[in-house]
C-alpha cells in the first residue's frame, strides 16, 4: 500500500507540467534526491536509454582496472547488493551481474544504481526486468563514489584487468 | 443531560452568551471545509504534538487539516512498532520498580531558544510513576526517559525555561522523601508528606537531561507550572491546590479555602545556594535510560543520589501568591510580565504584575506565611481580574496580539480576553467541556495567532456512537479575525491534555529517511548476508538475520531446542526511505519487530513445544512479500540436530 503511493508521487513529481506546487517545493526542500530528478526535466519522449536519468553524463572509465576502487566496491557490494545479485550470470531477486559492464554504459550502470526508482519508471529495458523481477531495486542510497567503486568492482567482475 | 446542563449554564452566565447555538450543527459557517483543506499530497501548515493522556503516547497532527501523522510510544508498549517489547527498547520502561510498562502522559512542551520553539525535541511528563520523556524530532522516536525521585503525580511538567535550560517537574501528590521512613499514618500528611520542584538540566548539544537539583516544599498539590519569559525570565511559577493539606476526600476537604497559592520560585537564586553548597545531598534510587543511535539500543543508568534545597530554611526561592480558587493552569504571558491564574472553582481570572510581585517581596509586603514559606499579599501582585468571563477557567494561551484566550470547563467555552483592559472579547462554544487549548507558539514569546485548537473532554454526540467509549476531539478554530471561528473537529487518541504546534518547515528538513548500515554499531548487526550467522552459547541462541525486498537471511534454521532461548537480531538492509521489514514469529509471547532501513532490532523468543515455527516479515514490503517467510525447527532438550541456517540452499530432500 505504502510502495503505491510513493509510486505515485515520483510519478508525479517526475511527470508534472513544469507547474511548480506547493508540495513539490516542500518536497524538494527535503529530498534531495528528487529534486536532482527534477533539474533535468525530459519529456518522456526525451529519455536517453543510453545514458539512463541521473546526473551522471560521461564516466571515463579507462582501460585498466583500479583495483583499490573494485577492493571498496566489492566491500559495499557484499553490505548493500549481495542480497539479491549473484555475481554470475544467475538471477537470485535481481539478475545476476556478469556482462552487466558490457551491456550497458557505465553512466547509464552510475545513474540507475543512485537513482533506480525514476529510471525504473523509464527505461524500457528496466521495465521488462521487472515484469521478470517484480521487485523494484531498492535504493541503497549509494553516494557518488560508491557507486563508481561498485561500477570499477563490476569491470573487474566482468575480466579487466 | 448534557443539553439541560447547557442551558442552565447559560442562564447562570447570563447575557454573557446570548445566542448560543442549541447544537454543533449550526456552529459552522459555509467557508470552514476551505480553509482545512489540505489537498492530497500537500503538507500541513503546523506539526502539532498532542498528549495522549491514558494512552501514555504522543501524537502527531498536521494542522489545519487535523490528519493524524504519527502516535509516538513514549511510555507504554507499542506491539505495533515493537516498543518495549524488543530487547534494545525494553530499557526505556525501566523504573526503579521494575519494568512500568503504562504511564499517563499529560503535557507537552517544545525545545525553546529565545523563548520561541526551536524544532530540536519535544519534552512530555509521565503523571503516574513520575518521569520525564525527551524525543528527538530528527527521528519522533524517544531518546531518554528520566525517572523522578522523592515525586507523586508528576503534573506540573514538562514545562522549560526560556533556552531549555531546564525541564521541571512538580509533585502533583506530595509523599514521605525517599530517604524517610515511608511507612507513616496517612493521616499525618502535614507532618510527613513533602513536595518537591525538581529543574532537571537539558545538555544544549545532545538533549540528555540530569535533575541539577530539587526543591523540598510543605506537602501541597502542585498543579501546572511556567517559566518566566523576558523580565521574569528566572523566575518558575507553580500552581497549588489542596493548601489545606487534606489526605482524604480531596473533593470537598481540598476545595475550603477562599484561595489557594501560585508558587514563584526564583531559579536563579536557587543555582546559586546549588554553586555555595548549600544543598544536602539525599540518598534515593531513580533511572535514567537513554537511546543510543548509533547501536540503535537502550541502557538503563541507577542513579542513587540528588541535591535537595529546602524552601524553608532558604528564606528567599520560594514566595506564594494568593490565587482564587484551586488554581490550575498558571499561564506567563508573552511579554513575560502577566501572569494568569486560572482559579478553576472561582468566578473571576486573576492577573498578576511580575513587577508588582518584585517590589512586593523587595518591601516584604506579606500577609504572613504558610509552613514557612512568605505569602504576599493578593493585591500586591494583583494587576487586575477578569470579571465573569466564564465557569471553570483553566488554561490560558495568548495569541500574539495582546489576547488570551482561556477555556472554561463547565461553561463549555473558549474566552478571547484583552490582557490590558481585561474586557472580554470574544466567547465561543466548544463541544464539550474544554480541558486544555493550544496556539501554535501560544506559551512563547511569539505566538502565532491564527489557529487555537480545544482538547474536549466530552464528545458525546459529535461522533458516530461506538458504544460507551468515545474519542476525545478536538476542535481547531480560526483566530485570525475579531471572531474565533469554529472550523474543524477530529478526534484524537487517549485523553488530549495539552499539545503544542510549530511550523512544519521547523522540523522537516532534518527528518532522518534512514540508518545509514555502515554507522550501525549493534553487537550483532549483520552488515549484509555474508555477516549472517547463528551461534549457539549455552542456551542462548543468536540469530544475526537480514531483511530486504524480499527475503530472510537465514530463513530455515534448524537445531533449536527445548529449553533455549532465542534472539533473532535483524538488521533491515534497506537504505531507502519508508521501506521497514517486520518480523514475527509464531506462539511468541511478544510482540513483533518493525526494523527500519539500516536498523538492528531484537526479538527474544523462547520455544514452547518442539516442532515447526513459521517466521515471517509483517510490513508489506513487495511484491514478493507474501514469500518473505521461513521456518525454524524446534527439537526436544538434548536432541542431536546440529545447528544450521541457510537461505536458498536448504533444498527439497525428496
Amino acid at each position: 500500500m505504502k510502495k503505491v503511493a510513493f509510486l505515485g508521487l515520483s510519478a508525479l513529481l517526475l511527470y508534472a507540467c513544469g507547474g511548480s506546487t506547493n508540495t513539490q517545493e516542500t518536497a524538494s526542500k527535503t529530498e534531495p534526491a528528487v529534486q536532482e530528478v527534477q533539474e533535468v526535466p525530459q519529456e518522456a519522449s526525451a529519455y536517453d536509454s543510453l545514458r539512463g536519468l541521473g546526473k551522471f553524463d560521461k564516466v571515463d572509465v579507462g582501460k585498466a582496472l583500479d583495483q583499490g576502487m573494485a577492493v571498496k566496491g566489492k566491500q559495499i557490494f557484499d553490505v548493500k547488493c549481495s542480497s539479491c545479485h549473484k555475481l554470475s550470470d544467475e538471477k537470485l531477486v535481481g539478475p545476476g551481474w556478469k556482462g552487466v559492464t558490457e551491456r550497458h554504459r557505465p553512466e547509464w550502470i552510475m545513474n540507475f544504481i543512485t537513482n533506480p526508482d525514476p529510471m525504473i519508471d523509464k527505461d524500457p529495458k528496466l521495465q521488462a526486468q521487472l515484469a521478470i523481477c517484480m521487485v523494484r531495486m531498492p535504493n541503497q542510497n549509494l553516494n557518488d563514489e560508491d557507486a563508481r567503486n561498485i561500477l570499477e568492482f563490476m569491470r573487474q567482475n566482468d575480466g579487466v584487468k | 443531560m448534557r443539553a439541560a446542563c447547557f442551558v442552565l449554564t447559560s442562564l447562570i452566565i447570563g447575557g454573557l452568551g446570548a445566542c448560543k447555538p442549541k447544537n454543533a450543527g449550526n456552529a459552522v459557517s459555509g467557508n470552514a471545509a476551505e480553509k482545512t483543506y489540505v489537498a492530497p499530497g500537500k503538507y500541513d501548515e503546523y506539526y502539532n504534538f498532542v498528549s495522549g493522556g491514558f494512552s501514555g503516547q504522543l501524537s502527531v497532527y498536521g494542522l489545519p487539516s487535523g490528519r493524524l501523522l504519527r502516535v509516538i510510544p513514549v511510555f507504554s508498549l507499542d506491539p505495533e512498532k515493537g516498543w518495549g517489547f524488543s530487547e534494545e527498547t525494553k530499557p526505556m520502561l525501566n523504573t526503579s520498580h521494575g519494568f512500568t510498562p503504562w504511564d499517563d502522559l499529560h503535557h507537552v512542551q517544545l525545545s525553546k531558544t529565545k523563548g520561541d520553539n526551536d524544532g530540536r525535541w519535544v519534552f512530555v511528563n509521565g503523571n503516574n510513576t513520575p518521569r520525564l520523556a525527551r524525543i528527538d524530532l530528527s527521528t519522533f522516536r524517544t531518546a531518554e526517559i528520566l525517572e523522578l525521585p522523592n515525586s507523586g503525580g508528576n503534573h506540573s511538567s514538562p514545562f522549560i525555561t526560556e533556552n531549555t535550560e531546564y525541564v521541571v517537574a512538580g509533585t502533583r501528590f506530595s509523599v514521605p522523601m525517599d530517604d524517610a521512613d515511608g511507612d507513616v499514618p496517612i493521616n499525618t500528611y502535614k507532618k510527613n508528606f513533602k513536595g518537591t520542584l525538581s529543574f532537571v538540566s537539558v545538555n544544549p548539544q545532545s538533549g540528555n537531561m540530569d535533575i541539577a537539583f530539587q526543591i523540598e516544599t510543605p506537602g501541597v498539590n502542585f498543579d501546572l507550572s511556567r517559566a518566566g519569559k523576558g523580565p521574569s525570565h528566572g523566575w518558575f511559577f507553580f500552581s497549588c491546590y489542596n493548601t489545606e493539606q487534606a489526605n482524604t476526600l480531596l473533593e470537598v476537604n481540598a476545595s475550603k479555602n477562599d484561595k489557594d497559592f501560585v508558587m514563584a520560585v526564583n531559579w536563579k537564586k536557587a543555582e546559586e545556594y546549588v554553586k555555595a553548597g548549600k544543598g544536602k545531598k539525599v540518598n534515593t534510587k531513580y533511572m535514567h535510560n537513554v537511546f543510543d543511535e548509533s547501536t540503535h539500543t537502550a541502557t538503563s543508568e541507577t542513579k542513587n543520589n540528588v541535591i535537595v534545597l529546602d524552601a524553608k530554611e532558604l528564606k528567599d526561592i520560594c514566595y506564594f501568591i494568593p490565587c482564587p480558587k484551586s488554581p490550575h493552569g498558571i499561564d506567563v504571558d508573552p511579554t513575560g510580565q502577566y501572569m494568569v491564574g486560572s482559579g478553576k472553582l472561582a468566578a473571576l481570572i486573576p492577573v498578576f504584575s511580575f513587577d508588582k510581585m518584585i517590589k512586593a517581596i523587595e518591601k516584604k509586603d506579606f500577609e504572613g506565611d504558610f509552613a514557612g514559606i512568605p505569602v504576599i499579599k493578593y493585591e500586591s501582585a494583583l494587576y487586575g481580574e477578569v470579571d465573569k468571563p466564564g465557569l471553570g477557567p483553566l488554561h490560558t494561551e495568548f495569541d500574539g496580539r495582546g489576547n488570551a484566550i482561556t477555556t472554561m470547563f463547565v461553561s463549555s467555552e473558549i474566552v478571547k480576553w484583552n490582557i490590558k483592559d481585561l474586557k472580554v472579547i470574544d466567547r465561543q462554544p466548544t463541544f464539550y467541556s474544554p480541558g486544555h487549548l493550544m496556539i501554535p507558539g501560544g506559551d512563547a514569546i511569539h505566538p502565532e495567532g491564527k489557529y487555537v485548537v480545544s482538547y474536549n473532554k466530552i464528545t458525546k454526540d459529535r461522533y458516530l456512537p461506538t458504544g460507551p467509549e468515545l474519542s476525545q476531539s478536538a476542535q481547531l478554530f480560526d483566530i485570525s479575525g475579531d471572531k474565533m471561528q469554529l472550523i474543524l473537529d477530529y478526534p484524537t487518541i487517549g485523553e488530549p491534555h495539552y499539545a503544542q504546534a510549530i511550523k512544519a518547515d521547523k522540523v522537516t528538513g532534518k527528518s532522518v529517511k534512514i540508518f545509514k548500515i555502515e554507522e550501525n554499531k549493534h553487537p550483532y548487526v549483520a552488515k549484509g548476508e555474508s555477516d549472517t550467522k547463528v551461534t549457539r552459547e549455552g542456551n542462548k541462541v543468536h540469530v544475526r538475520m537480514t531483511t530486504i525486498r524480499s527475503h530472510l537471511t537465514p530463513d530455515n534454521i534448524e537445531g533449536i531446542r527445548m529449553g533455549d532461548e532465542v534472539y533473532f537480531h535483524v538488521t533491515n538492509l534497506e537504505q531507502d526511505w519508508d521501506v521497514p521489514h517486520g518480523f514475527a514469529i509464531k506462539g511468541a509471547n511478544n510482540g513483533e519487530l518493525l526494523v527500519m532501513p539500516g536498523e538492528t532490532t531484537t526479538l527474544k523468543w523462547v520455544p514452547d513445544r518442539v516442532g515447526i515455527f513459521p517466521i515471517y516479515c509483517t510490513d508489506f514490503c513487495s511484491a514478493l512479500h507474501q514469500e518473505m517467510s521461513g521456518y525454524v525447527r524446534v527439537s526436544p532438550a538434548g536432541s542431536n540436530v546440529p545447528l544450521t541456517f541457510s537461505t536458498g540452499t536448504n533444498l527439497p530432500a525428496e
